[in-house]
């Protein structure tokens, strides 16, 4: 799908010669610092009246880290996996409009034929509806100029010409729901607190981002913040709310950075503060650095954050009805909200073209693990879980098989690679024991072993349980002991069905949705690999040679070469042998780190 | 500035209201590189929070310490695909490289403590870990790790820290 074309000036800059280098989190970890030192000396060192600009990521983590050249008369390039080293070259061939070792063309353009393939002809990009997307990697995140020419804050004033009632029912209209896991509708939510009679009233964008495996708002906060922030203006004003909160996590210091920034901006412009856009409405943005709890993602436990408590709380009432400092108050999830703010810039009808009858519009996943591509995709709500793994993300690498995809962290399910027809929406993930959540695939493959996904999921939600109530705190306690005996080969199959029944109970009594989403995986898990823990239990065998307890580490006498390097690597000196000889694993001192395996350059250790 | 100092002085900034707390100890903790227990004493008192409660929000949230760090911070990523992809070989093997065993986390001299991490986002790189020097000037990361790469790291970043404390020799920029 083809996003709306953005204008020259930003494509070129003003130099008519514009080299963009991804500067946030992720491509920062990949090294994109020192290729922008690289870019920075290149084009002094040859001369070039050409500026080295900033911006956020395209969410295409394959390629990072990467620069992306434009020349006015040239197609605009991207070069992927660039070293610091490799860019005084690239820079110059390119400039003499050399395009070797390109990745891809941002678009073609006429009169330059050849060259790699545009990212339209690419599965990856062509299958995607960059939607609320479609500014990352291309502007500068700290630049307002940069976001108002692509049509930011348009948005702002056409909500703030409508009546509040008018803008819920638009919002309404477009069938937006919101993206942070629930589904749940987003203008009931502004409804209803539209409707509380109240002099103060909050709303709070919520970017806690908790889930490991998504990251799909810190990059689009990172690279596109003021989208962020015009839809949560947006929202202030249906609810009649003076006040919004940014609830960020401490350790996403960029994200918080680039959203305080975007803040001030807007602040030194008139969009926040008294009387925005001569429209009398009056309203303004703080953004607060939560000190991090898995558990601040559920919006009960957030508010008691930001009031300087910990814990959720019973619903109703209803964060709407009574939240912050007892307030209406309403939470939207940062992708939502960006949303928002392309609704009102692009209109409902663009919106509701892409997705289900249920569920509108489009939604940024995260694909990790096991896949070729790993990356942010954005695309239609309903679009097929195989689409995304295997046409978008590539499959999987060289030689292995998926045989599921965990969707939605620690509180979604594991889907089979047979169901991968699944159509990604908030009703089917649920009927099949997974959920939409914030949108993180983590792809699994044949070297994974299923009850240790299930055990990671349990013992991660274990350390996040806030202790509150019950079922919570107790059953995932034992549901981790369970799996733990499975594990360890000493599990029964009465354990399997134990560990089936208080998964059930802890999802049906548990005070929050932490808890009650807390024995997905492993539900999951035991609907569809039930095989994999029978296996541990009758058996005693972990098929994927995983469950350390259940491995044994030996020595192929036909490969090794008795070079010895597995003995120096052992850290339990339980490798003996001498030079030139075939060595030996001791299993009773063996502590199956696997670092043997690693050193072996003939790959004679082996796991059985 | 002593932690009473600072409770002080933050408390008049932030305001004694209930909800400037974890702020309050986010400053206490920038300042200290953990959180003192006279601070938290002081924090208590000045807000007029029950020290029980304090201790409960300083121990619930995952950025508070209340014992202080090694010259580097290793955090482990063991996000889903840093896990799958073997993050927990890579952090048993620092640990053993660091020597150290049981409940520690840090190392009796201090140069290095090692930890789990939640996902930082960087699931392209897994296994991934982040290194900061607990003074906050520095931050590595490293990615694609296994266990013979992350042991080296250990002895590179003792070696740094001792070239820190004033002692022994090692290059400069990242030891990665």
């Amino acid at each position: 799908m083809r996003p709306p074309a953005a204008p020259g000036r930003l494509i070129y800059g003003s130099k008519g010669f514009r080299i963009r280098v991804p500067l946030s989190s992720c491509t920062l970890a990949a090294g994109a610092e020192e290729v922008y030192r690289a870019a920075l000396r290149a084009v002094e060192e040859l001369g070039l009246d050409a500026e080295v600009y900033r911006v956020g990521c395209t969410g295409l983590c394959f390629m990072d880290p990467w620069v992306e050249l434009a020349k006015e008369g040239l197609p605009p390039t991207i070069y992927a996996n660039v070293r610091p080293d490799q860019v005084p070259r690239i820079v110059e061939d390119y400039s003499r409009g050399d395009l070797r070792g390109a990745a891809a063309l941002r678009f073609r353009i006429e009169g330059f034929e050849g060259g790699p393939p545009a990212l339209e002809e690419l599965d990856f990009w062509r299958l995607q509806t960059r939607y609320v997307s479609r500014n990352c990697g291309l502007v500068d995140p700290e630049s307002l100029e940069d976001y108002v020419e692509t049509g930011g804050y348009s948005g702002l004033r056409k909500a703030l010409s409508m009546s509040r009632e008018e803008v819920i029912e638009a919002v309404k209209a477009s069938g937006l729901r919101g993206r942070g896991g629930a589904g749940f509708p987003t203008w009931l939510k502004w409804r209803v607190a539209y409707e509380q009679r109240s002099d103060v009233k909050y709303v709070i964008c919520n970017g806690d981002e908790g889930d490991p495996g998504a990251f799909m708002n810190r990059l689009l906060a990172e690279s596109d913040p003021h989208r962020v922030l015009e839809g949560l203006i947006i929202a202030g004003y249906a609810t009649g709310a003076t006040r919004g909160i940014i609830f960020v996590r401490a350790e996403k210091p960029l994200m918080a950075d680039r959203l305080e920034r975007a803040v001030e901006a807007a602040r030194r412009c008139g969009l926040l503060g008294k009387d925005i856009l001569g429209s009398g409405f009056d309203f303004d943005v703080e953004v607060y650095r939560s000190a991090g709890a898995f558990v601040c993602g559920e919006e009960t436990a957030l508010i008691a954050a930001i009031e300087g408590r910990s814990r959720p709380r019973q619903r109703p009432p209803y964060p709407a009805v009574k939240g912050l400092w007892d307030e209406p108050t309403v939470v939207n999830n940062v992708e939502t909200l960006a949303h928002v703010a392309t609704i009102f810039q692009a209109g409902i009808e663009e919106f509701a073209k892409y997705g289900t009858e249920r569920s509108r519009g489009t939604k940024m996943f995260c694909v990790t693990g096991a896949v070729r591509r790993t990356g942010v995709y954005e695309v239609p709500i309903g679009t097929r879980i195989k689409t995304l793994v295997f046409d978008i993300a590539g499959g999987p690498p060289e030689g292995r098989k998926i045989k599921a995809v965990q969707i939605g962290g620690p509180s979604g399910g594991c889907i089979p690679a047979e169901l991968f027809d699944l159509e990604l929406d908030y009703e089917s993930l649920q009927s099949y024991g997974a959920i939409m959540g914030s949108g993180g695939l983590v792809v699994i493959d044949d070297g994974s072993c299923m009850v240790d996904v299930a055990r990671y999921f349990t013992g991660f939600t274990l350390a996040e349980s806030c202790g509150k109530c019950l079922p919570c705190r107790v059953g995932m306690k034992q549901l981790s002991e369970i799996l733990e005996r499975i594990a360890s080969g000493e599990g029964s199959v009465e354990d399997i069905e134990l560990a089936q029944e208080l998964g059930e109970s802890i999802a049906k009594t548990s005070l929050c949705a932490l808890g009650g989403t807390a024995p997905n995986p492993i539900l999951s898990t035991l609907r569809y690999f039930r095989q994999e823990y029978v296996e541990h239990v009758v058996n005693r065998r972990c098929p994927a040679k995983v469950c350390s307890k259940l491995v044994k580490y030996v020595i192929d006498p036909y490969l090794c070469k008795g070079c010895g390097l597995c003995a120096k690597a052992c850290p339990a000196s339980a490798i003996s042998g001498s030079p030139g000889r075939v060595y030996q694993i001791d299993e009773s001192l063996c502590a199956k780190c696997g670092q043997c395996l690693v050193a072996c350059p003939f790959g004679a250790v082996r796991k059985v | 500035m002593d932690p009473e100092e600072a409770a002080e002085r933050l408390v008049s900034k932030y305001g004694s209201g209930r909800g400037s707390l974890i702020r309050i100890l986010q400053e206490i903790q920038k300042t200290f590189g953990y959180l003192p227990r006279e601070g938290l004493e002081a924090v208590s008192r000045r807000l007029g929070v029950p020290l029980s409660e304090v201790l409960n929000v300083a121990t619930f949230y995952h950025q508070f310490r209340l014992e202080p760090l090694g010259t580097y911070v290793v955090q482990v990523c063991f996000g889903t695909a840093c896990y799958l992809r073997g993050s927990p070989q890579v952090y048993e093997a620092m640990r053993l490289a660091a020597g150290l065993n049981g409940g520690r986390t840090t190392t009796e001299d201090r140069a290095i403590t090692i930890e789990k991490a939640r996902c930082f986002g960087c699931c392209a790189l897994a296994p991934v870990l982040m290194v900061v020097s607990s003074n906050g000037s520095e931050r590595y990361i490293h990615g694609r790790l296994n266990p013979q790469e992350a042991r080296r790291l250990v002895y590179a970043y003792r070696q740094r820290a001792a070239v820190a404390a004033g002692y022994g020799s090692a290059s400069a920029g990242s030891p990665g």
